[in-house]
């Protein structure tokens, strides 16, 4: 066998191309329906009904084959087999919205003029029949000139058909170009709306369920405030659901710790496996309920189709810092990880705004901040009802709010200072309503929390393990604390000069150094730290909250929470801007910028809090 | 009227478009769209903030949102309860 046969899927934005992709190919895959997807080829195996095993690409959705953004210029060149590596397909599968044919017969004419062979899947014709609209695929195939497959991606209707067809289709190459190639945008435009007309058999004019839900969604007043709420329930949610998850977690890797502490003799070899791994790996692993909660609503905000919604009511103030209602939704993600956030960028058309956007991303709260914020919350902030909220939530609350007015000032400066240039537009399809898919959300969260532990089991690891090394070698005399003896205090040592003005003491400048790998990392370099202080005594990761408290002051603790809003501690964001924005220099000014503000604000915070005797 | 004028729930067809006043990547995009000459549409909502931008456009059956700054590039002409999809 020469190579594997290749299909690719084309088609519209929110045409529901990643659902289909998924189900022909069980690809554990995210599936994100926000405007423009991300650049990322996604490939996957699936088996022909006749046995035949095929290469399946999901291409981005696309209005044209001309181009006029990232996705559209990717989706082009594969087609046209102009992509170096990149084969071009053997058949074109373009996928159709079901309810809005005649629109997305704009581009699917453009495709199958081509003159490759082409198979049309007519997808979510559930929807469509919701709506009240029963289609007759035999005509829209007949007015084609390709087999045309009605399916229905998420309920696996059709996709045994859409199989046959592609294998016969695959030996249909190179006929003469289609009479259509010599269409414009305009003649295309008047031949979608005859062959939609043609197509559509009856249509009740009933009001649809998703304009009703706009009329509330996007209202005026009840718009906004559905959103700020949403928000708002998403933070204190991911606060409270998880409270009772992470009790259990702590309490048995505190078990665990206990368990080799009686099994093994004292000694260094027991320490390590208590103080240097449990205990770093343990403060991190807490956290993954609340990882999981956060994610569980992006995804679902995401899968519904209100993220475009979110995008629309948020445009107006995103223009009054420059920017557009498109950099919400990266933003947005950001809220979850600023890697998928900035990747999320290439949906924006505008250079200048896409620049401004990434240099903001990391100021949104992501989750690996979640971590920190909670344990010194936990510690320093007493759980006590203000009105209705915790004042635990109204703080972690106040955290957040702090961070997104420090990214829209940081954007004004940037627009009119590092990338001035014409204020950008806003356009944009709202897709319709979904309900999320279960097995979806369950895959993406699956995906999420595998992706977080392994991270915990490798990188937070090896960091632990490092950072406990240098915290017991060389090891003390009599009488001499442990960590002034070790490498890492005198490391600390160091850092800590410039850290005292900002009220850090040497522990926090210890935890700084190898959080900037992964900023979770910070709150098990102070487990770690405190239980190799404590010497022998029972200390396991569940009461670094009581540690903290003995060895921090409150003003302390808020400077430090200030200094975790702004500073980019984090290796994989810098890395992914390198990668977006092609070279060290925006990236360089990016790791500048936030390290001045977070000293800074640190300070103020520090001073303030002193000032006010705390 | 220009498109930004419409009242909301109003049907208009655009009947001409100012391309030179934007740019040709929003133009393109536009049309793409189905905003184009000849294009029957009504505006379903506005935005919240600062003059009610930005604004949701049905197209056939699509929801496109566009700024108060494109739509002012298109001259409409009202349509008289016009149904939605053309019939």
């Amino acid at each position: 066998m020469s190579r594997w046969h290749k299909a690719a899927l084309v088609g519209n934005p929110n045409a529901g191309k990643s659902a289909l992709f998924n189900a022909l190919t069980g690809a554990r895959q995210k599936i994100a329906n926000y405007p423009g997807v991300t650049v990322e080829r996604r490939g996957g195996r699936m088996i022909l009904p006749n046995g035949a095993p095929i290469e399946l690409t999901d291409l981005p959705g696309s209005y044209g084959l001309t181009a006029t953004s990232p996705d559209e210029e990717v989706t082009r060149k594969v087609i046209l087999g102009e992509l170096a590596g990149e084969p071009a397909p053997d058949v074109l599968v373009v996928v159709l919205d079901a309810s809005n044919l005649e629109q997305h017969l704009v581009f699917a004419q453009e495709v199958i003029a081509l003159g490759k062979p082409t198979v049309v899947a007519l997808n979510m014709i559930d929807l469509a029949e919701r709506d009240g609209l029963v289609l007759d695929p035999k005509a829209l195939s007949n007015a084609l000139g390709v087999p045309v497959i009605p399916t229905v991606a998420v309920r696996r209707r059709g996709l045994t058909e859409l199989g046959e067809a592609i294998a016969q289709a695959e030996g249909h190459a190179g006929d003469a170009p289609h009479p259509r190639a010599r269409l414009d945008l305009a003649e295309r435009r008047m031949e979608a709306h005859a062959i939609a007309d043609g197509v559509i058999i009856s249509e009740s004019a009933k009001h649809r369920l998703h304009s009703r839900m706009d009329d509330v969604l996007l209202h005026p007043w009840i718009g906004p405030v559905f959103l700020l709420g949403l928000l708002f329930v998403v933070f204190q949610a991911v606060f409270a659901w998880a409270a009772p998850l992470q009790d259990g977690l702590e309490g048995f890797v505190g078990l665990l710790s206990d368990a080799v502490k009686g099994a093994m003799a004292p000694g260094l070899l027991r320490d390590f496996i208590t103080d240097g791994v449990m205990a770093g790996v343990g403060a991190v692993v807490v956290f993954l309920p609340q990882i999981i909660i956060l994610f569980f609503f992006i995804l679902v905000l995401e899968a519904t189709g209100y993220m475009a919604r979110a995008a629309f009511l948020m445009d107006r103030m995103m223009a009054g810092v420059g920017l557009s209602g498109r950099s919400f939704i990266p933003l947005l993600s950001s809220f979850a990880c600023a890697v998928p956030g900035i990747m999320a960028t290439r949906s924006i058309t505008d250079p200048k705004d896409r620049l401004t956007t990434i240099l903001i991303a990391p100021l949104m709260t992501c989750s690996a901040r979640l971590p920190v914020y909670a344990v010194i919350i936990a510690a320093f902030i007493p759980n006590r009802p203000v009105g209705v909220v915790g004042l635990q939530g109204l703080v972690l609350f106040g955290l957040y709010v702090f961070g997104i007015v420090g990214a829209m000032v940081v954007a004004l400066i940037l627009r009119r200072s590092v990338t001035k240039g014409a204020a950008s537009g806003f356009i944009m399809e709202m897709p319709k309503y979904q309900l999320p898919r279960l097995r979806d959300l369950g895959l993406g969260l699956f995906q999420r929390g595998w992706i977080f532990l392994r991270r915990a089991g490798t990188i937070i690891l090896q960091v632990n393990i490092v950072l406990w090394l240098l915290l017991n070698f060389p090891q003390a005399q009599k009488g001499q604390d442990q960590v002034d003896a070790s490498f890492a205090g005198h490391i600390a040592n160091g850092l800590a000069v410039a850290l005292k003005p900002i009220g850090f003491n040497r522990d926090i400048a210890l935890a700084l150094i190898p959080s900037m790998m992964a900023r979770e990392v910070a709150v098990s370099s102070l487990a770690t730290t405190y239980a190799v202080a404590a010497g022998d005594e029972d200390t396991t990761a569940h009461q670094l909250s009581a540690q903290l408290q003995k060895h921090w002051s409150l003003a302390t603790a808020l400077a430090f929470l200030a200094w975790f809003v702004f500073a980019p501690q984090c290796i994989s964001t810098i890395a992914v801007t390198r990668r977006e924005t092609n070279g060290w220099k925006w990236p360089g000014f990016m790791l500048a910028y936030l390290f001045a503000l977070a000293y800074v604000f640190a300070g103020i915070t520090y001073w303030s809090a002193v000032a006010l005797g705390f | 009227m220009t498109l930004d004028k419409l009242p909301v729930g109003q049907t208009a067809r655009i009947v001409a478009v100012d391309w030179a006043t934007l740019v040709e990547e929003e133009a393109l995009r536009l049309r793409a769209l189905g905003v184009d000459v000849g294009s029957k549409l009504s505006v379903s909502h506005r935005g919240v903030f600062g003059g009610a931008d930005p604004l949701a456009l049905r197209v056939g059956r699509m929801t496109v949102a566009l700024r108060r700054a494109h739509a002012r590039a298109m001259q409409v002409t009202l349509l008289e309860n016009g149904l939605e999809s053309g019939q």
